[in-house]
C-alpha cells in the first residue's frame, strides 16, 4: 500500500474539521481562535504542498511561502490586538466585545 | 507497506492529536505547546513531500518565531480559565457533527478521486529525480524569476504588519519627559538668544551711588 495524494489530502481535511470544531468551542477563547485559524492556514499548505509534489509543479509551493508570509503577519496584527484587548478590557473574551452593538 | 507510508501514519497520527489537544486544551501555554508539536509534525509531513524548503522555513519561522510569540502572549494574559470554560462542551455535539460530516466528506471524495500513486511530474521540473538538483534551488529559481514582484508585495506586507504591531501595542508614559520634535524644529533663533546693547563703559561706582533713585526707576 502506497501513499496516494488522496492520503495527504484526507490529512488536511481532517485537520481543516479539526480546527472548524476548536472554532466552535473555543468562540469565548479569543487566542485559541487564533490558534485553530493557524491550523487551518497548515491544512491548507498541506494541501497546496501535496499537490505541488504529486503534480510536480513547483507554484503550488510559491504559494505556500506566500501564505506563510501573509499568516505571520496575521498572527503578529492579531496578537497585538489581542494584548490591546487585554490592556483595556482585562480580559479576552469574546462576549464582552459589544462595544459596537447599535 | 514501506517505510514512507508508515512514517506518514505515525506523524499525522500524532499531528491529530496534537491538533485535538490545542483546541481542548484547559490551559493555554499547553495548547500553544501541542500547536508546536502540530507544526513540527506538519514540517514532518512536508519532508515526506520532499519541500524541504518550506519544511525547514516552517520550523524555523513559525516553530521558531510565531509559537514563541504566542507563548510570550499566553503567558503576559493573565487569563480567567473559569469563566472562559463556560459553556464549553455546549455545543460539542453540534460542532463534531459537522466536524465529521465536513472530514468523511472530503476524504470519501478525495481518495476516490485522487488515487495518484506516484508523482506524474517531468522529473527535471520538479528537481527531485535529479538527486543533484535541490529543492531550494528550484525554488529560488521560480520565486526570484517569476514571482519578483509578489516577492516584493510579500516583503511590503510584513513591513507593513510590523508597523502596525507595534504602534498599536506601543504605550506612552505620562511621567517622562520627552521633546517635541516639531515644536522644536519651529524655534527661531530670537526666542532662544537675545543681543542686548549696551554700552562699553559703565559708569563709576561712586556716580551710581549718588543717584539710586534714577537706577532703580531703570
Amino acid at each position: 500500500m502506497t501513499l496516494t495524494l488522496g492520503h495527504f489530502l484526507s490529512l488536511g481535511a481532517i485537520l481543516f474539521a479539526l480546527s472548524v470544531i476548536g472554532i466552535f468551542l473555543n468562540r469565548k477563547n479569543l487566542i485559541v481562535l487564533l490558534m485553530a485559524i493557524e491550523l487551518m492556514l497548515l491544512a491548507v499548505n498541506t494541501n497546496f504542498v501535496a499537490f505541488s509534489y504529486y503534480l510536480g509543479d513547483m507554484h503550488g509551493q510559491i504559494f505556500v511561502f506566500f501564505i506563510l508570509t501573509v499568516a505571520a503577519a496575521e498572527s503578529a496584527i492579531g496578537l497585538a490586538l489581542l494584548v490591546l484587548l487585554f490592556r483595556n478590557k482585562s480580559s479576552i473574551n469574546v462576549d464582552e466585545l459589544n462595544t459596537l452593538k447599535g | 507497506m514501506d517505510v514512507k507510508t508508515g512514517l506518514f501514519y505515525v506523524f499525522s497520527t500524532v499531528l491529530l492529536f496534537a491538533a485535538f489537544r490545542v483546541i481542548t486544551a484547559r490551559n493555554p501555554v499547553h495548547a500553544v505547546l501541542y500547536l508546536v508539536l502540530a507544526f513540527f509534525q506538519a514540517a514532518m509531513v512536508w519532508m515526506l513531500l520532499k519541500a524541504e524548503f518550506l519544511s525547514i522555513a516552517l520550523v524555523l519561522v513559525y516553530v521558531g518565531a510565531v509559537m514563541v510569540l504566542f507563548l510570550f502572549v499566553v503567558m503576559m494574559l493573565d487569563i480567567n480559565i473559569d469563566s472562559i470554560r463556560k459553556g464549553f462542551w455546549k455545543h460539542f455535539p453540534l460542532a463534531a457533527l459537522m466536524g465529521v460530516v465536513i472530514a468523511l466528506e472530503m476524504a470519501a471524495v478525495m481518495m476516490k478521486g485522487f488515487r495518484l500513486g506516484e508523482p506524474l511530474a517531468a522529473p527535471s521540473a520538479m528537481g527531485q529525480a535529479a538527486a543533484q538538483v535541490s529543492n531550494t534551488k528550484e525554488l529560488g529559481k521560480v520565486l526570484y524569476l517569476q514571482y519578483v514582484y509578489p516577492l516584493e508585495v510579500a516583503a511590503a506586507i510584513l513591513l507593513v504588519a510590523m508597523i502596525a504591531a507595534i504602534a498599536l501595542t506601543l504605550r506612552q508614559r505620562k511621567d517622562t519627559k520627552y521633546t517635541s520634535p516639531s515644536d522644536q524644529v519651529r524655534v527661531k533663533s530670537k526666542d532662544r538668544l537675545s543681543v542686548l546693547k549696551m554700552s562699553a563703559t559703565q559708569v563709576a561706582p561712586a556716580q551710581q551711588e549718588a543717584e539710586p533713585t534714577t537706577e532703580n526707576k531703570a
